[in-house]
């Protein structure tokens, strides 16, 4: 065992790191054990098979990897500020944007929609919980364990250093000697599976779990879009994991898939990464588009414009992203032919997400338009995105594209994309289903101050890099000289970074905030919703309705509030089954932890100790017995009548 | 809205730029290739500042005009399905929008694919560039010599690249003489360009291949037809020879100054075959036979092979690179295919 391999040499940032690490730890453990947490942590977290709780879970860890990557984000602006900056070195910059990539869209972007889907989904549709709720557990900590796997790689052994992309060879043992590349293989690996689970869970809950009545075409719009995005997710995601396995083969076992000698191709690794990679967009995208649906909905207090364009529009989206992938190497010399085609398809989706942005427009029109804070990020969503999405017309053009490949102008266009349609989203639902959850607001001030910190600072991050990349400035480059002209610009983005940092923190500083002081008196439905979740208490019971509701119209609840559709035809209580929680999931997550790790490191008796305890407990939770438990008649009505504050079933 | 207003001073600085556009390196255009994609480029940032203006008018429309306040309180909007006549523009308008990019894109792409229209009687000037961890080689056969990190182009003169790599893949990109495309070890790609004007431009790597990435740039200086031949006639007479040993050091070396020298290191380390036989015609399919056995394995079955290739050894060159003579007849005429 050569023990000079699990350090990451000469840095004194990760040094400083670590010791950071090391403190928060055992100020945890420590703070657990001073005021008596671990049974509660255990029982009613780590063990739950609850969706709105594994739904905070992947929030909080989504949050948390928001400042992960927001840190990298900072350190990369700051290394390219200026001409011939000395913060970084060229190997720890290129680990830097590779993990700052890898975690805002894996384990930010993702996680933070699935876990707005694992809280609403249920609700939205009248449901009691997921299809399958020990499944979702177990999605929750593979992604869970998988991030953390992939987060000590920068104080153990060293993070990826090819790209978020990594492409081959660049990514192979013979040019990324370190162990980082194999923590992308396995980090990736375990977190992919989790998500895989959670598609075929979501697609089976929506469509098996609707409260009666409920017609596909009935459902609330971010339904919609969760159903078509898990459907993207079962199809795109099973190409990652083959990926991924080939890769792994490759880096630890001396298979040649990917190599430049012996028949390996380095293309077919681009081309299986993009075939998943471009979906990933759309996964992570049209999820959002569902949460802006509502979102304007009710802040305009009207029906969507146009429903079925709506929905057709999203499914034409997902088919088409799947059909493009050849466009993020139209430089691989496929000609003009291979290239025209592409084009082609890139461009059709601009007519799909222009039906819905015009959609948007006109169910804002003739409405009674409040400014809450979720509204305002949607709101600057619709301008900000369409900038992202011209642009990204721009680049479809596979002879335009010869010249922005690879530049910053392509850096400006996914974040004018991936930041308004998919981080303002997440932002808007946190701040729209916030109540639900807890019972209480956020702070509205601080909440707007943090969105115009934010919404100014992107543009002046960002739009810059446009400017750049025009310039001929190419991405992921850790250093450039005077003479290039690159600098002025750069300060100006390094500036914007800050101004973005401000926002971001001022948005946790309001979570502390309102949970201290904001006023826990609220209604069930604060911002007169139109949707099933409002139905229910905030914060809602266990079993989320004592009685399932039925749907007539699309917007049932608001059917109910304003034009006397009852959304109860009988409103008997009945005992309720509900799963009971199980610690197996979590467990499986820390095998594979030690798996992942020890593979990484090659180590292989362990790791052969550690495959053999994941199989036997596969094993031992398919013959688990436990069918659940029963919640009473008189413990419902209990329950309904504490949480009632007055309002009536 | 207050947030609009950052985001219309950037947009007019947008407009303020494009006219003088000096510094943004890809609208300043010194070739015909460049050229034609700085037009695209401004041709579809038109009429997507169209697009824009279109949304834009629209959303300030209705956040102004409907906006909550005291007049409206109590006002429930209406119930509004959509309307068919309205959706039907909003997807007929983008589709037209979108074939006509369609048609741009189709045509330009296969303008830069190939020879310039005004160079197209010109036999090009074929320039090997192959990259190795953070350098550039370029061979030139028919001059049979060879120049690590910088390369000297004659103006008005089409010039044709054929890359490949030694490690991970690269990209070639002058941004004033043309795009950019991938060098990678299993395949050679081409790239067409030609230069109207005398000048040093920037060339450099634009794939991100590893830690020396950012210093992986090349000068590509264009010179009049007289002084490019006097520069080829110096290098042939001064120059050492280019030995497999040296070459080997070269290859090995992280990152190295200028070099040059009289001979290729194509006679004895062949170039990968040719991929994109199919794309622009005309005599490719001999450039198949360039690769070394080792390379064609991992191809798919090319159409017209040459019969000979699937028995030759890996160290048997291919005939062009054999004689690296410019003047020879025997090199003009292989050429004459293209």
């Amino acid at each position: 065992m050569d023990l000079d391999k699990f350090k990451v040499h000469g840095e004194p940032l990760i040094y400083g790191a670590m010791v950071s690490i090391a403190l928060a730890t055992i100020g945890i453990i420590v703070g657990l054990t001073y005021f008596k947490k671990w049974r509660y942590l255990w029982r009613e977290w780590l063990t739950t098979v609850d969706h709105k709780k594994i739904g905070v879970m992947y929030i909080l860890a989504a949050l948390l990897m928001l400042f992960r990557g927001g840190v990298d984000a900072m350190m990369m602006r700051l290394q390219t500020a200026a001409p011939e900056m000395k913060f970084l070195d060229a190997q720890h910059y290129n680990e830097v944007f590779t993990t700052h990539g890898l975690i805002m869209i894996l384990f930010m972007a993702m996680p933070f929609i699935i876990g707005l889907m694992n809280v609403i989904i249920p609700l939205q549709i009248g449901a009691r919980d997921v299809a399958f709720p020990r499944l979702n557990a177990v999605s929750f900590w593979l992604f869970f364990f998988g991030a953390m796997l992939l987060n000590i790689s920068f104080v153990i052994g060293g993070s990826p250093d090819a790209g978020w992309s990594a492409y081959f060879p660049l990514a192979s043992i013979e040019f990324s000697p370190t162990v980082g590349n194999n923590y992308y293989s396995l980090a990736l690996q375990i977190s992919g599976i989790g998500t895989l689970i959670t598609g075929v869970n979501f697609i089976v809950t929506i469509l098996k779990m609707r409260a009666p009545g409920m017609t596909l075409m009935k459902m609330p719009m971010f339904t919609w879009s969760v159903l078509i995005t898990n459907i993207i997710i079962v199809f795109a995601f099973p190409v990652l994991t083959v990926a991924l396995a080939l890769m792994m083969f490759d880096r630890l076992f001396g298979s040649q898939f990917f190599t430049m000698a012996n028949g390996g191709m380095d293309m077919l690794w681009a081309n299986l990464f993009w075939v998943w990679g471009h979906p990933e967009v759309y996964i992570v995208i049209l999820p959002a588009f569902g949460i802006y649906s509502e979102i304007i909905a009710t802040f305009s207090k009207k029906n969507l414009y146009g429903y079925t364009s709506m929905v057709f529009s999203m499914l034409i989206i997902s088919l088409l992203s799947f059909l493009v992938w050849a466009h993020h190497f139209y430089t691989m010399g496929q000609g003009a032919m291979v290239n025209s085609f592409f084009s082609i398809t890139t461009m059709a989706i601009a007519v799909p997400t222009g039906v819905k942005i015009f959609n948007w427009l006109f169910t804002l029109r003739k409405g009674r338009i409040s400014f809450t804070t979720p509204m305002l990020y949607t709101l600057a969503f619709i301008p900000i995105f369409t900038i992202g999405g011209v642009t990204g017309v721009m680049l479809a053009m596979a002879s335009a594209d010869y010249q922005y490949h690879n530049t910053m102008f392509l850096v400006a266009h996914f974040h004018y994309v991936l930041i308004p349609g998919a981080v303002f989203a997440v932002i808007a639902g946190f701040y729209y289903w916030f109540p639900k959850v807890f019972g209480f607001r956020l702070n509205e001030r601080l909440g707007k101050h943090s969105f115009w910190w934010i919404v100014i600072s992107f543009n002046v991050t960002f739009f810059p890099l446009f400017f750049l990349g025009l310039m001929g400035m190419t991405r992921r480059m850790y250093t450039y000289s005077e003479e290039t002209g690159f600098g002025p610009l750069n300060m100006l983005s390094f500036v914007g970074a800050v101004g973005l940092a401000i926002g971001f923190v001022l948005l946790v500083y309001n979570i502390y905030w309102s949970t201290r002081y904001m006023p826990r008196d609220e209604t069930n439905d604060p911002w007169d919703g139109r949707t099933l979740e409002w139905a229910t208490h905030s914060p809602m019971p266990v079993y989320n309705f004592a009685i399932v509701p039925k749907v007539k119209t699309r917007d049932a609840l608001w059917s109910a509030k304003h034009e006397n559709i009852p959304l109860y035809d009988d409103k008997t209580i009945t005992k309720i089954h509900m799963p009971s929680n199980t610690g197996k999931p979590f467990i499986l997550g820390v095998i594979f932890f030690f798996l992942g790790f020890f593979l990484v490191f090659s180590m292989w008796i362990p790791a052969i100790v550690s495959g053999i305890g994941v199989i036997i407990m596969l094993a031992f939770m398919s013959f688990d017995q436990d069918s659940g438990y029963y919640i009473s008649v008189d413990e419902v009505k209990a329950t309904e009548k504490k949480l009632m504050r007055g309002e009536t079933v | 809205m207050k947030k609009k207003g950052p985001l219309y001073a950037l947009f007019l600085s947008l407009i303020l730029l494009l006219p003088g556009c000096s510094s943004l390196t890809v609208l300043n255009p010194k070739g015909p290739s460049a050229r034609t994609l700085s037009d695209t480029i401004i041709l579809s940032i038109i009429v997507m500042l169209g697009v824009l203006a279109v949304v834009y008018i629209l959303y300030v429309f209705v956040l102004v005009k409907y906006r909550a306040k005291k007049s409206n309180e109590g006002y429930i909007p209406e119930h509004e399905e959509g309307n068919k006549v309205l959706e039907a523009i909003w997807i007929i308008i983008p589709i037209i929008i979108v074939a006509f990019l369609s048609v741009v894109t189709v045509k330009t792409t296969t303008k830069v694919e190939n020879v310039a229209a005004e160079y197209n009687d010109q036999k090009p000037l074929v320039i090997y560039a192959s990259s190795s961890n953070w350098k550039w080689h370029f061979s030139y056969p028919e001059e049979g010599i060879e120049t690590v990190n910088y390369v000297n182009l004659p103006v008005h003169r089409a010039v044709e690249f054929r890359m490949y790599s030694f490690g991970t893949i690269t990209s070639l990109w002058i941004p004033q003489l043309a795009g950019q495309k991938y060098a990678m070890s299993d395949m050679l790609t081409t790239l067409h360009l030609s230069a109207d004007t005398e000048g040093s431009y920037i060339g450099k790597n634009a794939n991100f291949s590893g830690k020396g990435f950012a210093h992986m740039e090349f000068e590509a200086l264009v010179l009049s037809s007289q002084k490019y031949d006097e520069w080829v006639k110096e290098v042939k007479e001064t120059a050492p020879k280019l030995t497999e040993d040296e070459f080997k050091g070269l290859l090995a070396a992280e990152h190295l100054g200028r070099k040059t020298y009289s001979s290729t290191h194509l006679e004895f380390s062949p170039p990968p075959g040719e991929h994109s036989e199919h794309m622009s015609g005309g005599g490719k399919e001999m450039d198949m036979d360039n690769g070394s056995q080792e390379h064609q394995d991992n191809k798919e079955i090319h159409p017209s092979p040459e019969p000979s290739s699937g028995t030759e050894f890996d160290s048997k060159p291919d005939p062009e690179v054999d004689e690296p003579l410019p003047s020879s007849p025997v090199d003009e005429s292989t050429h004459e295919g293209h």
